[in-house]
């Protein structure tokens, strides 16, 4: 597979684990998040944590827009799927994720209503064409890659004139998380927590460019590299933060040049502005009500925005008190130190956020680096 | 967060779409977000989009610099920081 | 011989099963002549009893159920047909057994086209015939429109356990090695690629096949070494050796470099992100085989054509937590863990 095995190279991985061991000077951490969801599946599927320096950590953020999700949005989905004439399209990551009551989006498939998984917008506006006679509803989430594939499609039902087919607006922005991040009181109280560095997104900065984040790189005086996807790219960006910080540089870099460019991509870029607005505040689960964090769609394509087509209320949720999501997210606790996890939080009986999508932390954690944690009982 | 794979342009096809290809998996996807895409372009699909383009040169240097385990744009390989910016698409 | 109480033949072409072809009368009876016995011909349904007797030879007996309820019907590589024929014969071959007879039972949807009816039973009668193992008898119902995904077929089958084996899910040790017969995650990618909504395309086959003949060759190569045989079907190739873990309580550590996938199926599941660990497969099997057998068994399967890729691919070892490990090919480590509710597709 061309562009993706030659950065799986295990080969040049040793390399990489030399250098990076060689360049992390002993007498000091450096604790590097990696925001994105992608890149906690990645570094976990591929164990890229062992290879690793004890003194360099891997913190795991919030970039998974399905952890992020409120439970009252899911819920509003779930009532939604539940009116007879409506045909709810919804990406796969989705439909374990429990709302209230320990309900989901599968239960309610099963008991009847009418949900459909589908790998893209182009699906649903297909569903919409050939049934005209169903109120189609798109359940949009994602952050900044996600969110073009749903504005073409409002383009696309607009110009086709549908006149049964909405989106359920969930999508959200990067910056605004990272913001959120550093200025959370643990971070900046005490020295409690440090986050050295960030490695970057990799597929949202091929859409918003790497300019975005120079913001945080002057004004929290963290270096931030914007990463690729596969594994030898984590490495090389993490050697590259390890010489940032030695250096006491704080500048973003483009390690995925290769993909992203300083402006991303304009006519992604100008799709989202054309149909969507900021909202004033957006809920994040585990991460509270984060401002200008959210999109909805503008006035002028109201008709193809489902929560005023269908009068929806929002929909108050809340998490079990134990569950230590809001302080993982952030990087402030590691799954292990929640006492949820692995009792009554596994990713068959997923309790927050964390566990139910399979980049959350704690899914990440479970289905790959369980056995880091254990006592060794082995012979 | 965001699944997305490079794969290469097989065929265009009318309307802004276009047949990609990776290791004999074909899909039919929207090319919309990108101008001019072209047979044998790489693209990185997501949701059944293209997203960028990738650039084969700049794929090849960053993986000659993995090689010697170098990164890219370090003052120590002559390049200053962060000036390697290339429109992809 | 009697002369048959109907007179036209079915409209195999153009006709569909009815709920008259399930109510026990004349109906009935033509579309089991006239498409099961047809199709799966064989002694015990010539004599049309509602039993099928045999002798019982000397020995240790297996016996399994199955239900196959795989959508759609007809997919690149196979169909529910054969499959139920393949699946039924390979849960007797891993329990070391010769596979001696099946019985099938049809639940059919009212409205099921008699063509596509027709064209299963002949599967599933080639299917058999080529494994030489035939359905001796079975049973038809037919349910009302909706109530069932155009028709499921549930399978027993009987066996006879090979001569000096001692199979045990529990019998793993630590130092035993974990073979694996072949290629992973062709069935399910080839099943998904038939999926609309997923949109992608793909010259896959599923691998459906009977392993019966495979088993009997290891087992004759070094049957006193083999400690378990599983095919690892829902849930791949995860399930299968986490279930084994636990059952044996050992651990397990793999080689991700030693396990063959194809490069579609490989491709497949990146766009998809699925990992070809959790895909399902229908004509591999695993085995843990003692060290001193090993090479001797996996001779045997190289040799033959179901077991061509076969490979081991780690070890057992002591570990209280019976976690299954792996080294990536990157160089790191992690867990082969279940796969958790069912696998679909994700875009993060």
């Amino acid at each position: 597979m061309k562009y993706i095995e030659e950065y799986r190279d295990g080969r040049l991985a040793r390399g990489f684990a030399a250098r990076i061991a060689v360049a992390a000077r002993p007498e000091r951490d450096y604790r590097f998040m990696e925001f994105c969801g992608g890149h906690t599946h990645a570094i976990a599927r591929f164990g890229v944590a062992g290879l690793l320096p004890a003194n360099v950590r891997m913190i795991h953020g919030p970039g998974c827009p399905v952890c992020v999700l409120p439970v009252g949005r899911i819920e509003m989905a779930i009532r939604l799927a539940e009116r007879p004439e409506v045909t709810l399209c919804t990406y796969g990551d989705l439909m374990r994720v429990p709302a209230l009551q320990g309900s989901s989006l599968l239960k309610t498939k099963a008991a009847g209503a009418d949900i459909r998984v589908v790998y893209s917008t182009l699906d649903a506006i297909r569903i919409a064409e050939a049934e005209p006679r169903r109120e189609v509803v798109f359940f949009a989430i994602g952050f900044e890659t996600t969110t073009p594939p749903t504005a073409l499609a409002i383009r696309l039902a607009a110009k086709k004139s549908l006149t049964n087919f909405s989106v359920f607006c969930n999508h959200v922005l990067t910056p605004s998380a990272i913001r959120n991040i550093l200025e959370s009181p643990e971070l900046r109280a005490l020295g409690r927590l440090h986050i050295d560095g960030f490695i970057g997104p990799s597929h949202v900065s091929t859409v918003i460019g790497t300019q975005p984040y120079e913001f945080f790189a002057k004004e929290f005086q963290k270096p931030v590299v914007v990463t690729g996807f596969e594994p030898l790219d984590v490495m090389q960006a993490i050697l590259m933060l390890i010489r940032q910080v030695n250096e006491g540089r704080h500048e973003v870099e483009n390690q995925y040049v290769r993909a992203v460019a300083r402006d991303g991509n304009p006519i992604a870029k100008a799709a989202v502005a054309e149909i969507f607005e900021l909202r004033k505040s957006f809920e994040w689960r585990g991460l509270g009500t984060v401002p200008y964090s959210g999109l909805r769609l503008k006035t002028a394509y109201a008709a193809f925005d489902a929560e005023r087509r269908f009068d929806l209320k929002e929909i108050a949720g809340h998490d079990n008190p134990a569950c230590e999501c809001g302080a993982i997210l952030r990087g402030v606790k590691t799954p292990a130190e929640c006492k949820l996890f692995g009792t009554l939080c596994t990713p068959d009986t997923p309790m927050g956020s964390c566990m139910v999508s399979s980049e959350g932390a704690c899914a990440a954690h479970w289905t790959y680096g369980r056995f880091h944690e254990q006592p060794r009982k082995v012979a | 967060m965001c699944l997305a794979v490079p794969m290469r342009v097989n065929v265009v096809l009318p309307d802004r779409m276009a047949q990609v290809i990776l290791s004999g998996v074909s899909m039919t996807v929207s090319t919309a977000l990108l101008d001019d895409v072209a047979v044998g372009d790489y693209v990185i699909v997501h949701v059944g989009y293209a997203l960028a383009r990738i650039d084969p040169a700049e794929a090849e240097r960053t993986l000659a610099l993995m090689r010697e385990g170098g990164v890219i744009g370090h003052p120590a390989n002559g390049e200053a920081p962060h000036e390697i910016h290339r429109r992809v698409s | 011989m009697s002369t048959k109480p109907y007179r036209r033949r079915l409209d195999i072409r153009n006709g569909r099963v009815d709920l008259s072809h399930g109510s026990g009368g004349r109906a009935m009876a033509q579309l089991i002549a006239e498409i099961f016995h047809q199709a799966l011909d064989n002694e015990w349904l010539r004599q049309g009893n509602d039993q099928a007797a045999f002798d019982v030879r000397g020995g240790r007996m297996v016996m399994t159920t199955d239900a196959y309820v795989v959508s759609p019907l007809f997919f690149p590589g196979g169909d529910i047909g054969s499959l139920a024929v393949h699946g039924t014969i390979n849960d007797i071959a891993v329990g070391g057994a010769r596979p001696l007879y099946l019985s099938a039972s049809f639940i059919i949807e009212e409205g099921f086209p008699l063509a596509d009816l027709k064209r299963i039973a002949d599967r599933m009668g080639a299917a058999a015939g080529s494994a030489g193992v035939p359905v001796i008898t079975g049973d038809t119902k037919v349910v009302e429109h909706g109530k069932a995904d155009g028709v499921f077929i549930s399978t027993t089958g009987l066996g006879i356990v090979l001569p000096g084996l001692d199979l045990s899910a529990e019998n793993a040790r630590p130092g035993d090695r974990v073979i694996l017969s072949g290629t992973i995650g062709d069935h399910g990618v080839a099943i998904m690629s038939t999926r609309r909504n997923l949109a992608f395309a793909t010259d896959l086959v599923s691998d459906s096949a009977p392993l019966h003949d495979l088993v009997a060759t290891m087992v004759e190569a070094g049957g006193h070494g083999l400690r378990v045989m599983r095919d690892p079907t829902r849930g791949g190739l995860a399930a299968t050796l986490n279930e084994l873990a636990h059952q044996s309580n050992v651990g397990f550590r793999l080689d991700e470099d030693a396990i063959p996938v194809r490069p579609e199926v490989a491709a497949a599941c990146e766009l998809l992100g699925l990992d070809p660990l959790h895909v399902a497969n229908e004509g591999k099997l695993v085995a843990i085989v003692a060290p001193a057998t090993a090479e001797t068994v996996l001779d045997a399967m190289r040799a033959h054509p179901l077991g061509r890729d076969a490979v081991v691919i780690g070890e057992a070892v002591a570990d209280d937590h019976c976690f299954v490990q792996m080294t990536t090919g990157f160089g790191g480590g992690r867990l082969v863990d279940w796969l958790s509710g069912e696998q679909l597709p994700r875009i993060c």
